[in-house]
């Protein structure tokens, strides 16, 4: 009772990264509250799953195993983890920040009527006071996130509602095995018991997936552009730049919305959390939203017109001057030094 | 068998427009300055908007009402849905309902559409740009007992009382079919809402909420009594029914303990000039130090 619990989403038998990175979480946020740290696995032919989940230290793991739960759809998932929940009383449940967990999140904290914060992009523990209901509580869960375009930084509490709930992007923490050998339960659910026949409404009747061509994610360098490159082809520059040094390009979310790279290759808060070794932010402003998810490249370059750029104060090193004449020179250089 | 038209409510939302955030948006103190930026229709609210014009458009005698929550301010993009083919529109507007986190302004939202009787097709942008949370939808069906499907490109249609929609997911497409009533979010794959129409801007250009009446000349009054049409609906607390211990701050599980404005920490950055010179430079120290190469 009263435990972490980790909703774990599977994609064709394996458990996504972003469910391994929350029960890495997960399992700090259970060792500080000094209790324990349990996950949920819907789907099918799930047989030994909990394999892949233990070692991260959980202690117990739910497996609801039924042909109708694979693909996911929204009602059936929805009412086995309301009823789990119902039953075991988690003080934090954490998912995904995914097409899944955004789809099934809410509909949970709905059903429950308990808080749910999108993205955050730190989770810790700490004790909040309402000094107008002159109450305090003890060792909330805090849900940091950027809000309002990245402009500022919300931390946002749940102070009487059960179970905390906060969903969180891929690649925003770190996942980690605690041990191999680390020993937890199994605990096989009764599908009938959990779901209603009309919970199956709506059904999966055609699913085209690909695996994504680009991984700025695992990306050594990165050379990324903004709103501020200007034009598609003006991108172009970058992607000349990426293939001579061997990096991928990635944009801010100016930039996707600007249509001048696809939604895959955004970096920041709505977008995939970077940590490269050398990072080239070109004509990128830098507000909080894109640098949340790139703050943890070893080395930045920053190259913008703008002297000013907030992107500067992150950078290791600041060329003030327009991307058509600096990226060349980049590319020319590299090729010199290198021949 | 010909279908009948079917009903339809599109979730609308003013926000701020978080994307173009200049110069003045910040003040000295390094505060938000809410002023400056412009208010916009939510962009994926109007992805929503044309996936439910296209089903007018398809099925004779379907109707498409516009909803929003918020100040009375809030009714100018009722009057933007007019003008791309809405049939109506209600602004839900009353202190109440400030403070509201997403569920206490789902359950706002699902008490107005309840008051609407039957309805068969609700359609919401995926999220709004100045909160990124993609709650309210799934939430407003939940309150609704009513199946969702998110994160949709293309409502392909309606038929036998089934609605057929293809989804954009993260890494591929699925379409899914599922009965009526649905709650459909819009994702911004989706196709862009067509632009205004000049018919329309002509009929409907006079249309007000009524907490826009309050400063207006008489024969504007007398225009209003002609043309009922020109009435943007308008619903305080009072005119839904609802539980008051679930409407605003009271009925938000989320508090806001502390907001933190962004100030950047400077760190000492190497300043270099676009000369060839100082590229060249860059490039040798990058290659030496095996940063790159």
């Amino acid at each position: 009772m009263n435990n972490v619990f980790v909703y774990c989403e599977i994609d064709e038998g394996k458990v996504a990264d972003v469910s391994l990175e929350l029960l890495t979480k997960g399992r700090k946020l259970a060792d500080d509250l000094k209790c324990q740290l349990e996950a949920v696995v819907i789907g099918s032919n799930l047989k030994g799953v909990e394999k892949q989940i233990i070692p991260y230290g959980v202690d117990m793991v739910w497996i609801a195993d039924d042909k109708r739960l694979y693909p996911f759809t929204t009602l059936p998932h929805t009412s086995i983890v309301v009823k789990l929940f119902q039953e075991q009383k988690p003080q934090i449940a954490l998912m995904g920040a995914t097409c899944i967990g955004r789809d099934l999140g809410p509909r949970v904290s709905s059903a429950l009527h308990s808080g749910l914060t999108a993205d955050c992009t730190s989770l810790e523990i700490g004790d909040h006071e309402d000094k107008k209901a002159k109450k305090s509580y003890k060792d909330l869960l805090y849900q940091i996130r950027p809000a309002f375009g990245g402009n500022i930084v919300a931390t946002i509490v749940n102070p009487e509602c059960r179970p905390q709930m906060a969903t969180v992007r891929e690649g925003v923490m770190k996942k980690q095995i605690l041990s191999d050998a680390y020993k937890g339960k199994v605990k096989n659910l009764e599908v009938e018991q959990y779901v209603k026949p009309e919970d199956f409404v709506v059904s999966v009747i055609e699913r085209h997936m690909e695996k994504s061509k680009v991984n700025i994610k695992n990306a050594g360098i990165i050379v990324s552009g903004g709103y501020g490159v200007g034009s598609k082809e003006n991108f172009n520059l970058l992607y000349e730049l990426a293939d001579v040094i061997g990096a991928e390009v990635g944009a801010s979310r100016a930039a996707v919305d600007a249509g001048y790279a696809e939604h895959e290759r955004q970096i920041g808060q709505t977008g995939v959390t970077v940590r490269p070794k050398l990072y080239i932010a070109c004509g990128i402003s830098g507000q909080i939203q894109h640098t949340a998810g790139m703050e943890e490249s070893s080395m930045v370059i920053a190259i913008n017109t703008d002297p000013n750029a907030p992107i500067n104060q992150v950078a290791d090193y600041v060329i003030t001057g327009d991307i058509a004449t600096v990226v060349p020179k980049m590319i020319k250089y590299y090729k010199e030094n290198t021949k | 068998m010909r279908m009948k038209g079917l009903k339809i409510v599109v979730l609308a939302k003013q926000v701020p427009d978080t994307r173009n955030v200049g110069k003045d948006a910040m003040k000295a103190d390094g505060t938000v300055n809410r002023a400056a930026l412009p208010a916009i229709f939510n962009p994926e609210d109007l992805n929503a908007l044309e996936q439910a014009l296209r089903l007018k458009d398809k099925y004779e005698g379907t109707e498409v009402t516009l909803l929003t929550m918020g100040p009375g301010r809030a009714a100018e993009i009722i009057r933007e849905g007019l003008y791309r083919g809405a049939d109506n529109g209600y602004l839900l507007s009353d202190r109440a309902f400030a403070g509201s986190d997403t569920l206490a302004t789902s359950y706002a939202l699902s008490c107005a559409i309840k008051q609407m009787g039957k309805v068969d097709v609700i359609i919401a942008g995926r999220q709004a740009i100045d909160g990124d949370t993609a709650q309210v939808g799934p939430q407003v069906a939940e309150k609704l007992g009513m199946p969702q499907i998110t994160y949709a490109e293309e409502v392909v249609g309606v038929e036998k009382a089934k609605v057929t929609v293809k989804r954009r997911l993260e890494n591929g497409v699925e379409v899914v079919e599922g009965a009526l009533p649905m709650m459909i979010t819009v994702n911004a794959s989706a196709p862009e809402c067509r632009p205004r129409n000049a018919k329309y801007v002509m009929k409907y250009k006079h249309a007000r909420a009524v907490s826009e009446m309050q400063n207006v000349a008489e024969d504007y009054i007398a225009l209003h009594n002609n043309r009922p049409y020109l009435h943007i609906g308008e619903w305080s607390v009072n005119d839904i029914e609802t539980k008051e211990e679930e409407l605003g701050l009271s009925g938000s599980p989320t508090k806001v303990k502390s907001i933190e404005n962004v100030v950047f920490q400077a760190k000492e950055a190497k300043v270099l000039e676009p000369t060839d010179g100082d590229m060249d430079e860059l490039m040798k120290e990058l290659i030496a130090n095996h940063t790159i190469g």
